[in-house]
Protein backbone atom coordinates (compact mmCIF):
# COMPACT_ATOMS: atom_id res chain seq x y z
CA UNK A 1 0.00 0.00 0.00
CA UNK A 2 1.48 3.18 -1.07
CA UNK A 3 1.57 6.19 1.76
CA UNK A 4 -0.31 8.62 -0.52
CA UNK A 5 -2.46 8.34 -3.66
CA UNK A 6 -4.14 10.63 -5.56
CA UNK A 7 -6.78 10.28 -8.44
CA UNK A 8 -8.33 12.89 -10.65
CA UNK A 9 -7.92 15.79 -7.85
CA UNK A 10 -9.23 18.85 -8.57
CA UNK A 11 -10.06 22.43 -6.45
CA UNK A 12 -11.59 24.96 -8.05
CA UNK A 13 -12.14 27.96 -5.03
CA UNK A 14 -15.38 29.63 -5.27
CA UNK A 15 -17.23 27.79 -7.72
CA UNK A 16 -19.72 29.86 -9.77
CA UNK A 17 -18.92 33.15 -9.01
CA UNK A 18 -16.61 35.54 -10.75
CA UNK A 19 -14.00 35.10 -8.69
CA UNK A 20 -13.48 30.98 -9.40
CA UNK A 21 -10.15 29.75 -9.34
CA UNK A 22 -9.51 26.30 -10.89
CA UNK A 23 -6.50 25.81 -8.72
CA UNK A 24 -5.70 22.39 -9.05
CA UNK A 25 -7.23 19.57 -11.33
CA UNK A 26 -6.96 16.33 -13.03
CA UNK A 27 -4.35 15.03 -10.29
CA UNK A 28 -2.67 11.60 -10.49
CA UNK A 29 0.05 11.08 -8.01
CA UNK A 30 1.39 7.45 -6.37
CA UNK A 31 3.92 8.01 -3.30
CA UNK A 32 5.72 4.91 -1.61
CA UNK A 33 6.01 4.54 2.09
CA UNK A 34 9.82 6.44 2.40
CA UNK A 35 9.72 8.61 -0.60
CA UNK A 36 10.55 12.09 -0.60
CA UNK A 37 8.64 13.68 -3.42
CA UNK A 38 9.55 17.22 -4.41
CA UNK A 39 6.21 19.57 -6.24
CA UNK A 40 8.14 22.32 -8.36
CA UNK A 41 6.21 24.74 -10.35
CA UNK A 42 5.67 28.50 -11.14
CA UNK A 43 4.41 30.23 -8.75
CA UNK A 44 0.15 30.26 -8.45
CA UNK A 45 0.55 26.88 -10.42
CA UNK A 46 -1.31 25.09 -7.22
CA UNK A 47 1.70 24.11 -4.91
CA UNK A 48 0.17 25.00 -1.44
CA UNK A 49 -2.92 24.05 -2.83
CA UNK A 50 -2.14 20.33 -3.15
CA UNK A 51 -0.24 20.18 0.01
CA UNK A 52 -3.65 21.47 1.64
CA UNK A 53 -5.52 19.01 -0.33
CA UNK A 54 -3.47 16.14 1.07
CA UNK A 55 -3.20 17.17 4.94
CA UNK A 56 -7.01 17.76 4.70
CA UNK A 57 -6.89 21.22 5.57
CA UNK A 58 -9.10 22.51 2.09
CA UNK A 59 -12.02 19.09 0.34
CA UNK A 60 -10.96 18.75 -3.22
CA UNK A 61 -14.15 19.34 -5.38
CA UNK A 62 -13.04 16.25 -7.75
CA UNK A 63 -11.26 13.28 -7.32
CA UNK A 64 -9.83 10.92 -4.37
CA UNK A 65 -7.09 11.43 -2.32
CA UNK A 66 -6.40 8.52 0.40
CA UNK A 67 -3.57 8.57 3.20
CA UNK A 68 -2.04 5.15 4.21
CA UNK A 69 -5.43 3.91 2.78
CA UNK A 70 -7.79 6.18 4.93
CA UNK A 71 -9.07 9.10 4.02
CA UNK A 72 -7.15 12.43 4.63
CA UNK A 73 -9.62 13.31 7.15
CA UNK A 74 -8.93 10.06 9.30
CA UNK A 75 -5.32 10.37 8.84
CA UNK A 76 -5.70 13.80 10.62
CA UNK A 77 -7.48 12.60 13.39
CA UNK A 78 -4.59 9.92 13.46
CA UNK A 79 -1.91 12.57 13.48
CA UNK A 80 -0.81 10.82 10.30
CA UNK A 81 0.75 14.47 9.12
CA UNK A 82 3.79 16.87 10.31
CA UNK A 83 3.45 20.36 8.44
CA UNK A 84 6.13 22.31 8.27
CA UNK A 85 4.86 25.57 6.75
CA UNK A 86 6.88 28.35 4.61
CA UNK A 87 7.03 30.44 7.89
CA UNK A 88 8.13 28.69 11.48
CA UNK A 89 4.33 29.03 12.94
CA UNK A 90 6.00 29.38 16.47
CA UNK A 91 3.67 30.26 19.37
CA UNK A 92 5.38 33.27 20.61
CA UNK A 93 4.09 32.50 24.65
CA UNK A 94 5.91 29.24 24.51
CA UNK A 95 9.75 28.73 24.56
CA UNK A 96 11.28 26.40 22.29
CA UNK A 97 10.64 23.40 24.54
CA UNK A 98 7.12 23.85 24.85
CA UNK A 99 6.62 24.79 21.42
CA UNK A 100 8.23 21.15 20.22
CA UNK A 101 5.67 19.38 23.27
CA UNK A 102 2.66 21.96 21.55
CA UNK A 103 1.54 18.67 19.52
CA UNK A 104 2.42 16.40 22.39
CA UNK A 105 0.58 17.89 24.84
CA UNK A 106 -2.62 18.00 22.76
CA UNK A 107 -2.31 14.57 21.90
CA UNK A 108 -2.30 13.94 25.34
CA UNK A 109 1.46 12.60 26.23
CA UNK A 110 2.68 12.35 30.18
CA UNK A 111 5.13 15.73 30.98
CA UNK A 112 8.17 13.09 31.28
CA UNK A 113 7.59 11.48 28.39
CA UNK A 114 6.97 15.01 26.88
CA UNK A 115 9.88 16.47 27.61
CA UNK A 116 11.89 13.83 26.60
CA UNK A 117 10.96 13.37 23.49
CA UNK A 118 11.18 17.70 23.19
CA UNK A 119 14.62 17.06 24.14
CA UNK A 120 15.40 14.63 22.10
CA UNK A 121 13.84 16.52 18.78
CA UNK A 122 15.79 19.64 19.68
CA UNK A 123 19.04 17.71 19.64
CA UNK A 124 18.07 16.29 16.06
CA UNK A 125 17.80 19.65 14.73
CA UNK A 126 20.57 20.73 17.00
CA UNK A 127 18.98 23.38 18.91
CA UNK A 128 19.13 21.47 22.47
CA UNK A 129 21.09 24.22 23.65
CA UNK A 130 18.33 27.11 23.04
CA UNK A 131 14.92 24.86 24.52
CA UNK A 132 14.56 27.62 27.21
CA UNK A 133 14.61 30.73 25.04
CA UNK A 134 11.90 32.24 23.45
CA UNK A 135 11.45 32.30 19.38
CA UNK A 136 12.12 36.01 18.76
CA UNK A 137 15.34 35.29 20.20
CA UNK A 138 16.32 33.09 17.31
CA UNK A 139 17.33 33.70 13.86
CA UNK A 140 14.94 32.96 10.99
CA UNK A 141 16.76 29.44 10.09
CA UNK A 142 16.69 28.10 13.86
CA UNK A 143 13.14 29.29 13.84
CA UNK A 144 12.37 26.75 11.20
CA UNK A 145 14.56 24.19 12.44
CA UNK A 146 12.45 24.42 15.78
CA UNK A 147 9.18 24.37 13.74
CA UNK A 148 10.63 20.77 11.89
CA UNK A 149 11.18 19.64 15.43
CA UNK A 150 7.70 19.90 15.75
CA UNK A 151 6.50 18.36 13.57
CA UNK A 152 8.77 15.60 14.09
CA UNK A 153 7.90 15.07 18.08
CA UNK A 154 4.87 13.05 17.77
CA UNK A 155 6.95 10.56 15.00
CA UNK A 156 4.32 11.50 11.73
CA UNK A 157 4.27 9.18 9.12
CA UNK A 158 4.02 11.68 6.17
CA UNK A 159 5.96 15.56 6.59
CA UNK A 160 4.16 17.78 4.42
CA UNK A 161 6.75 20.69 3.74
CA UNK A 162 5.78 24.00 1.68
CA UNK A 163 8.35 25.79 0.73
CA UNK A 164 10.04 25.71 3.95
CA UNK A 165 13.60 27.11 3.36
CA UNK A 166 12.57 29.46 0.89
CA UNK A 167 13.43 32.22 3.14
CA UNK A 168 16.74 31.33 4.52
CA UNK A 169 20.49 32.25 3.52
CA UNK A 170 21.71 29.74 0.44
CA UNK A 171 24.20 28.42 3.78
CA UNK A 172 21.83 27.97 6.00
CA UNK A 173 19.45 26.38 3.35
CA UNK A 174 22.32 23.93 2.25
CA UNK A 175 22.43 22.80 5.95
CA UNK A 176 19.20 22.53 6.74
CA UNK A 177 18.55 19.80 3.59
CA UNK A 178 21.41 18.08 5.01
CA UNK A 179 19.50 18.09 8.18
CA UNK A 180 16.68 17.13 6.69
CA UNK A 181 17.95 13.96 4.47
CA UNK A 182 19.77 12.86 7.82
CA UNK A 183 16.45 12.93 10.11
CA UNK A 184 14.59 11.24 6.91
CA UNK A 185 17.14 8.70 7.28
CA UNK A 186 16.71 8.07 10.79
CA UNK A 187 13.07 8.16 10.85
CA UNK A 188 12.00 6.82 7.28
CA UNK A 189 9.41 9.61 7.08
CA UNK A 190 7.59 10.00 3.81
CA UNK A 191 8.34 13.43 2.62
CA UNK A 192 5.86 15.68 0.32
CA UNK A 193 8.22 19.31 -0.05
CA UNK A 194 7.46 22.33 -2.29
CA UNK A 195 10.06 24.17 -3.52
CA UNK A 196 10.62 26.76 -6.36
CA UNK A 197 14.36 26.11 -6.43
CA UNK A 198 15.42 23.21 -8.82
CA UNK A 199 18.65 22.26 -7.04
CA UNK A 200 17.15 21.78 -4.00
CA UNK A 201 14.21 19.61 -5.54
CA UNK A 202 17.03 17.84 -6.94
CA UNK A 203 19.31 17.06 -3.87
CA UNK A 204 16.53 16.44 -1.95
CA UNK A 205 14.25 13.79 -3.97
CA UNK A 206 13.66 10.48 -5.15
CA UNK A 207 11.12 11.84 -7.84
CA UNK A 208 10.33 15.26 -8.52
CA UNK A 209 7.26 16.68 -9.47
CA UNK A 210 6.79 19.37 -12.15
CA UNK A 211 3.56 21.35 -12.75
CA UNK A 212 2.07 23.94 -15.03
CA UNK A 213 -0.69 26.79 -13.98
CA UNK A 214 -4.03 27.19 -15.37
CA UNK A 215 -5.60 24.58 -14.56
CA UNK A 216 -2.21 23.36 -12.03
CA UNK A 217 -1.64 19.94 -13.15
CA UNK A 218 1.03 17.59 -13.40
CA UNK A 219 3.14 17.94 -16.86
CA UNK A 220 6.23 15.50 -16.44
CA UNK A 221 7.50 13.16 -12.96
CA UNK A 222 11.71 13.02 -13.08
CA UNK A 223 13.23 10.20 -11.10
CA UNK A 224 15.88 11.12 -9.07
CA UNK A 225 18.41 8.36 -9.38
CA UNK A 226 20.96 9.93 -7.16
CA UNK A 227 23.34 7.38 -5.08
CA UNK A 228 22.56 7.75 -1.52
CA UNK A 229 23.23 8.63 0.71
CA UNK A 230 23.33 12.65 -0.46
CA UNK A 231 26.51 14.75 0.35
CA UNK A 232 28.72 17.32 -0.23
CA UNK A 233 29.50 15.48 -3.35
CA UNK A 234 25.99 14.41 -4.58
CA UNK A 235 26.36 18.25 -5.62
CA UNK A 236 29.47 18.04 -8.06
CA UNK A 237 28.52 14.95 -9.46
CA UNK A 238 28.00 14.77 -13.53
CA UNK A 239 24.88 13.55 -12.74
CA UNK A 240 23.05 16.00 -10.51
CA UNK A 241 24.15 18.55 -13.47
CA UNK A 242 22.28 16.32 -15.71
CA UNK A 243 19.40 16.27 -13.60
CA UNK A 244 19.14 19.81 -13.02
CA UNK A 245 18.63 20.76 -16.72
CA UNK A 246 16.30 17.84 -17.48
CA UNK A 247 13.91 19.82 -14.34
CA UNK A 248 14.84 22.70 -15.90
CA UNK A 249 13.53 22.09 -19.49
CA UNK A 250 10.47 20.72 -18.10
CA UNK A 251 9.82 23.97 -16.20
CA UNK A 252 10.83 25.86 -19.01
CA UNK A 253 8.59 23.58 -21.03
CA UNK A 254 5.55 24.55 -18.88
CA UNK A 255 6.56 28.49 -18.67
CA UNK A 256 6.37 28.40 -22.25
CA UNK A 257 3.19 27.09 -22.92
CA UNK B 1 16.28 52.50 35.20
CA UNK B 2 16.83 55.87 38.05
CA UNK B 3 18.26 57.29 35.14
CA UNK B 4 15.62 57.12 32.95
CA UNK B 5 13.35 58.32 36.05
CA UNK B 6 15.47 61.72 36.24
CA UNK B 7 13.15 62.98 33.52
CA UNK B 8 9.70 62.61 34.80
CA UNK B 9 11.14 62.94 38.29
CA UNK B 10 12.57 66.20 37.62
CA UNK B 11 9.39 67.15 35.96
CA UNK B 12 7.11 66.48 38.84
CA UNK B 13 9.46 68.19 41.50
CA UNK B 14 9.23 71.19 38.91
CA UNK B 15 6.36 71.31 39.10
CA UNK B 16 5.31 71.43 42.37
CA UNK B 17 7.81 74.23 43.11
CA UNK B 18 6.21 76.21 40.07
CA UNK B 19 3.05 75.53 41.32
CA UNK B 20 3.66 77.02 44.77
CA UNK B 21 5.64 79.69 43.76
CA UNK B 22 2.69 81.29 41.17
CA UNK B 23 0.28 80.71 44.53
CA UNK B 24 2.64 82.89 46.67
CA UNK B 25 3.71 85.25 44.16
CA UNK B 26 0.12 86.41 42.67
CA UNK B 27 -1.48 85.28 46.30
CA UNK B 28 -3.67 83.13 44.47
CA UNK B 29 -6.81 82.46 46.76
CA UNK B 30 -7.63 78.86 48.27
CA UNK B 31 -10.78 78.39 46.77
CA UNK B 32 -9.22 78.80 43.07
CA UNK B 33 -6.32 76.74 43.90
CA UNK B 34 -4.39 75.90 46.99
CA UNK B 35 -0.49 75.50 47.26
CA UNK B 36 0.90 72.44 47.41
CA UNK B 37 1.80 73.05 50.69
CA UNK B 38 -1.30 73.57 51.90
CA UNK B 39 -3.09 70.49 50.41
CA UNK B 40 -0.22 68.47 52.38
CA UNK B 41 -0.84 70.09 55.42
CA UNK B 42 -4.46 69.25 55.08
CA UNK B 43 -3.63 66.06 53.86
CA UNK B 44 -1.89 65.15 57.30
CA UNK B 45 -4.41 67.07 59.44
CA UNK B 46 -7.30 64.62 57.37
CA UNK B 47 -5.70 61.53 56.96
CA UNK B 48 -7.98 59.56 59.40
CA UNK B 49 -10.79 61.04 57.42
CA UNK B 50 -9.29 60.70 54.05
CA UNK B 51 -8.12 57.20 54.33
CA UNK B 52 -11.68 55.88 55.59
CA UNK B 53 -13.43 57.11 52.57
CA UNK B 54 -10.28 56.12 50.33
CA UNK B 55 -10.58 52.45 51.56
CA UNK B 56 -14.67 52.67 50.75
CA UNK B 57 -14.68 54.34 47.50
CA UNK B 58 -11.13 52.28 46.39
CA UNK B 59 -12.87 48.82 47.27
CA UNK B 60 -15.71 49.72 45.69
CA UNK B 61 -13.70 50.25 42.56
CA UNK B 62 -11.85 46.60 42.81
CA UNK B 63 -14.78 44.89 43.11
CA UNK B 64 -16.80 46.38 40.55
CA UNK B 65 -13.47 45.86 38.41
CA UNK B 66 -13.08 41.87 39.20
CA UNK B 67 -17.16 41.42 38.78
CA UNK B 68 -17.32 43.36 35.75
CA UNK B 69 -13.68 41.81 34.36
CA UNK B 70 -14.96 38.34 35.17
CA UNK B 71 -18.45 38.83 33.85
CA UNK B 72 -15.87 40.08 30.38
CA UNK B 73 -14.19 37.51 30.21
CA UNK B 74 -16.80 34.63 30.28
CA UNK B 75 -18.63 36.56 27.66
CA UNK B 76 -15.58 37.29 25.66
CA UNK B 77 -14.97 33.57 26.04
CA UNK B 78 -18.30 32.42 24.87
CA UNK B 79 -18.20 35.12 21.77
CA UNK B 80 -15.35 33.50 20.40
CA UNK B 81 -16.63 30.16 20.94
CA UNK B 82 -20.35 30.44 19.15
CA UNK B 83 -20.55 32.65 16.25
CA UNK B 84 -24.30 32.87 16.98
CA UNK B 85 -23.34 35.09 20.69
CA UNK B 86 -21.22 37.15 18.90
CA UNK B 87 -23.08 37.95 16.13
CA UNK B 88 -25.98 38.51 18.40
CA UNK B 89 -24.27 40.60 21.36
CA UNK B 90 -20.64 42.64 19.71
CA UNK B 91 -22.95 45.08 17.74
CA UNK B 92 -24.84 46.20 21.24
CA UNK B 93 -21.30 45.46 22.97
CA UNK B 94 -19.46 48.57 20.39
CA UNK B 95 -22.73 50.72 20.43
CA UNK B 96 -22.40 50.64 24.70
CA UNK B 97 -18.80 51.10 24.53
CA UNK B 98 -19.43 54.39 22.76
CA UNK B 99 -22.26 55.95 25.24
CA UNK B 100 -21.43 57.68 28.32
CA UNK B 101 -22.76 54.76 30.47
CA UNK B 102 -21.66 56.75 33.13
CA UNK B 103 -24.91 58.41 33.12
CA UNK B 104 -26.38 55.55 34.54
CA UNK B 105 -24.77 56.76 37.78
CA UNK B 106 -27.99 58.29 39.37
CA UNK B 107 -30.53 55.49 38.29
CA UNK B 108 -28.04 52.69 39.83
CA UNK B 109 -28.80 54.47 43.29
CA UNK B 110 -32.45 54.61 42.68
CA UNK B 111 -32.15 50.59 41.80
CA UNK B 112 -29.88 49.83 44.56
CA UNK B 113 -30.81 52.67 47.27
CA UNK B 114 -28.36 55.57 47.52
CA UNK B 115 -26.55 53.78 50.66
CA UNK B 116 -25.99 50.26 48.92
CA UNK B 117 -22.24 49.74 47.98
CA UNK B 118 -23.74 47.66 45.04
CA UNK B 119 -25.14 50.69 43.24
CA UNK B 120 -21.05 51.57 43.25
CA UNK B 121 -20.12 47.94 42.11
CA UNK B 122 -22.88 47.61 39.52
CA UNK B 123 -22.03 50.83 38.36
CA UNK B 124 -18.17 50.22 37.65
CA UNK B 125 -18.94 46.70 36.31
CA UNK B 126 -20.62 47.92 33.53
CA UNK B 127 -18.41 50.55 32.69
CA UNK B 128 -15.39 47.90 32.56
CA UNK B 129 -17.33 45.14 31.50
CA UNK B 130 -17.68 46.69 27.82
CA UNK B 131 -14.27 47.75 27.07
CA UNK B 132 -12.79 44.54 28.46
CA UNK B 133 -14.93 42.37 26.66
CA UNK B 134 -14.64 44.25 23.16
CA UNK B 135 -10.81 44.29 23.47
CA UNK B 136 -10.88 40.20 24.61
CA UNK B 137 -13.01 39.07 22.07
CA UNK B 138 -10.47 40.96 19.69
CA UNK B 139 -7.78 38.93 20.82
CA UNK B 140 -9.11 35.76 20.63
CA UNK B 141 -10.03 36.19 16.97
CA UNK B 142 -7.15 37.72 16.18
CA UNK B 143 -5.04 34.66 15.46
CA UNK B 144 -3.04 33.91 12.28
CA UNK B 145 -4.76 31.56 9.51
CA UNK B 146 -1.71 29.59 9.77
CA UNK B 147 -1.91 28.94 13.55
CA UNK B 148 -5.28 28.06 13.01
CA UNK B 149 -4.46 25.22 10.57
CA UNK B 150 -1.34 24.17 12.63
CA UNK B 151 -3.89 23.11 15.37
CA UNK B 152 -6.34 21.44 12.87
CA UNK B 153 -3.29 19.50 11.89
CA UNK B 154 -2.94 18.00 15.29
CA UNK B 155 -6.85 17.61 15.07
CA UNK B 156 -7.00 20.04 18.18
CA UNK B 157 -10.76 20.44 19.37
CA UNK B 158 -12.19 23.76 19.26
CA UNK B 159 -11.90 24.27 22.89
CA UNK B 160 -7.92 22.85 22.36
CA UNK B 161 -7.88 25.65 20.20
CA UNK B 162 -9.41 28.08 22.51
CA UNK B 163 -6.95 27.21 25.57
CA UNK B 164 -3.69 26.88 24.06
CA UNK B 165 -3.93 29.48 21.05
CA UNK B 166 -6.75 31.77 21.24
CA UNK B 167 -6.35 32.78 24.74
CA UNK B 168 -2.54 33.06 25.05
CA UNK B 169 -3.35 35.16 21.69
CA UNK B 170 -5.54 37.74 23.69
CA UNK B 171 -3.70 37.86 27.24
CA UNK B 172 -2.33 41.23 25.80
CA UNK B 173 -5.27 42.67 24.55
CA UNK B 174 -6.93 41.95 28.21
CA UNK B 175 -3.82 43.52 29.99
CA UNK B 176 -4.60 46.94 27.77
CA UNK B 177 -8.06 46.46 28.37
CA UNK B 178 -7.35 45.79 32.16
CA UNK B 179 -4.65 49.09 32.04
CA UNK B 180 -7.90 51.39 31.16
CA UNK B 181 -10.99 49.57 33.38
CA UNK B 182 -8.26 50.25 35.86
CA UNK B 183 -8.77 53.80 35.82
CA UNK B 184 -12.33 53.74 35.04
CA UNK B 185 -13.11 51.80 38.01
CA UNK B 186 -11.86 54.54 40.05
CA UNK B 187 -13.61 57.17 37.80
CA UNK B 188 -16.74 55.41 37.78
CA UNK B 189 -16.91 54.68 41.77
CA UNK B 190 -16.38 58.54 42.69
CA UNK B 191 -18.70 60.18 40.23
CA UNK B 192 -21.43 57.49 41.23
CA UNK B 193 -20.75 59.14 44.52
CA UNK B 194 -20.42 62.43 43.36
CA UNK B 195 -24.96 61.77 42.66
CA UNK B 196 -25.03 60.80 46.32
CA UNK B 197 -24.71 57.72 48.72
CA UNK B 198 -22.75 56.99 51.96
CA UNK B 199 -21.03 60.10 53.32
CA UNK B 200 -17.55 58.38 54.18
CA UNK B 201 -16.42 58.19 50.35
CA UNK B 202 -14.20 59.96 47.81
CA UNK B 203 -17.11 61.40 45.78
CA UNK B 204 -19.01 62.47 48.87
CA UNK B 205 -16.42 63.89 50.36
CA UNK B 206 -15.09 66.28 47.65
CA UNK B 207 -18.59 67.34 47.32
CA UNK B 208 -19.47 68.27 50.41
CA UNK B 209 -15.71 69.71 50.89
CA UNK B 210 -16.20 71.89 47.99
CA UNK B 211 -19.75 73.01 48.99
CA UNK B 212 -18.15 73.90 51.98
CA UNK B 213 -15.54 75.89 50.41
CA UNK B 214 -12.92 73.72 52.31
CA UNK B 215 -11.26 73.51 49.10
CA UNK B 216 -7.67 71.90 50.78
CA UNK B 217 -9.68 68.53 51.87
CA UNK B 218 -10.91 68.64 48.50
CA UNK B 219 -7.59 68.84 46.81
CA UNK B 220 -6.63 66.28 49.19
CA UNK B 221 -8.91 64.00 48.22
CA UNK B 222 -8.20 64.36 44.30
CA UNK B 223 -4.76 63.56 45.54
CA UNK B 224 -5.64 60.54 47.23
CA UNK B 225 -8.22 59.18 44.36
CA UNK B 226 -5.06 60.35 42.12
CA UNK B 227 -2.57 57.90 43.91
CA UNK B 228 -5.50 55.02 44.14
CA UNK B 229 -5.91 55.20 40.55
CA UNK B 230 -1.66 55.09 39.87
CA UNK B 231 -1.43 52.15 42.78
CA UNK B 232 -4.02 49.69 40.73
CA UNK B 233 -2.36 50.95 37.23
CA UNK B 234 0.57 50.04 38.45
CA UNK B 235 -0.30 46.25 40.31
CA UNK B 236 -1.89 45.72 36.51
CA UNK B 237 1.00 46.27 34.77
CA UNK B 238 3.41 44.60 37.54
CA UNK B 239 1.14 41.25 36.88
CA UNK B 240 1.55 41.85 33.07
CA UNK B 241 5.07 41.41 33.39
CA UNK B 242 4.59 38.10 35.23
CA UNK B 243 1.97 36.91 32.90
CA UNK B 244 3.45 37.71 29.28
CA UNK B 245 7.38 38.05 29.76
CA UNK B 246 7.35 37.01 25.69
CA UNK B 247 5.15 40.28 24.82
CA UNK B 248 6.61 42.76 22.90
CA UNK B 249 5.32 45.51 25.04
CA UNK B 250 7.00 43.89 28.28
CA UNK B 251 10.04 41.76 27.05
CA UNK B 252 13.28 43.18 27.60
CA UNK B 253 15.63 43.33 24.55
N1 LIG C 1 -8.35 30.02 -0.21
C1 LIG C 1 -8.30 30.37 -1.50
N2 LIG C 1 -9.35 31.01 -2.08
C2 LIG C 1 -9.31 31.37 -3.37
N3 LIG C 1 -8.30 31.13 -4.21
C3 LIG C 1 -7.22 30.50 -3.71
C4 LIG C 1 -7.16 30.09 -2.33
N4 LIG C 1 -5.97 29.49 -2.12
C5 LIG C 1 -5.32 29.51 -3.29
N5 LIG C 1 -6.06 30.12 -4.26
C6 LIG C 1 -5.69 30.30 -5.67
O1 LIG C 1 -5.31 29.05 -6.18
C7 LIG C 1 -4.18 29.18 -7.03
C8 LIG C 1 -3.05 28.29 -6.54
O2 LIG C 1 -2.57 28.81 -5.30
P1 LIG C 1 -1.41 28.11 -4.48
O3 LIG C 1 -1.78 26.69 -4.26
O4 LIG C 1 -1.19 28.93 -3.26
O5 LIG C 1 -0.19 28.23 -5.47
P2 LIG C 1 1.37 28.01 -5.20
O6 LIG C 1 1.54 27.48 -3.81
O7 LIG C 1 1.81 27.06 -6.25
O8 LIG C 1 2.03 29.34 -5.39
C9 LIG C 1 -3.82 30.64 -7.06
O9 LIG C 1 -4.38 31.20 -8.23
C10 LIG C 1 -4.47 31.19 -5.83
O10 LIG C 1 -4.83 32.53 -6.02
MG1 LIG D 1 2.54 28.29 -2.14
Amino acid sequence: MSALSLSGVGKVFNPGSDQEVRAVHGIDLEVGRGEFVSVIGPSGCGKSTLLRLIGDLTPPSAGTVSVNGKTPARARLDRDYGMVFQSATLLDWRKVAANVELPLEIMGMGEAERSRQAAAMLDLVQLGRFAGHYPWQLSGGMQQRVAIARALAFKPSILLMDEPFGALDEMTRERMQAELLRIRAETGTTVVFVTHSIPEAVFLSTRVVIMSSRPGTITEVVDIDLPEPRSYETREDRRFFDLLTKVREGLRAVEAS
Amino acid sequence: MLYHRLPAIGIFVGGLIVWEGVVRAFDIKGFILPAPTAIAATFSAETADLLTAGAGTFSTALAGLLLGGALAVLMALAAARWRFVRDGALPFAIAANSTPIIVLAPIANSWFGLRSPFASIFVVAILVFFPVMINLVRGLLSVEASEVELMESYAAGRLTTLWKLQLPNATPYLFSALKVAAALSLIGAIVKEFFGGSQDRLGQYITTKAGLLQFEEAWAAIVLASIFGIVLYNVVVLIERRVIPWHVSVRNV
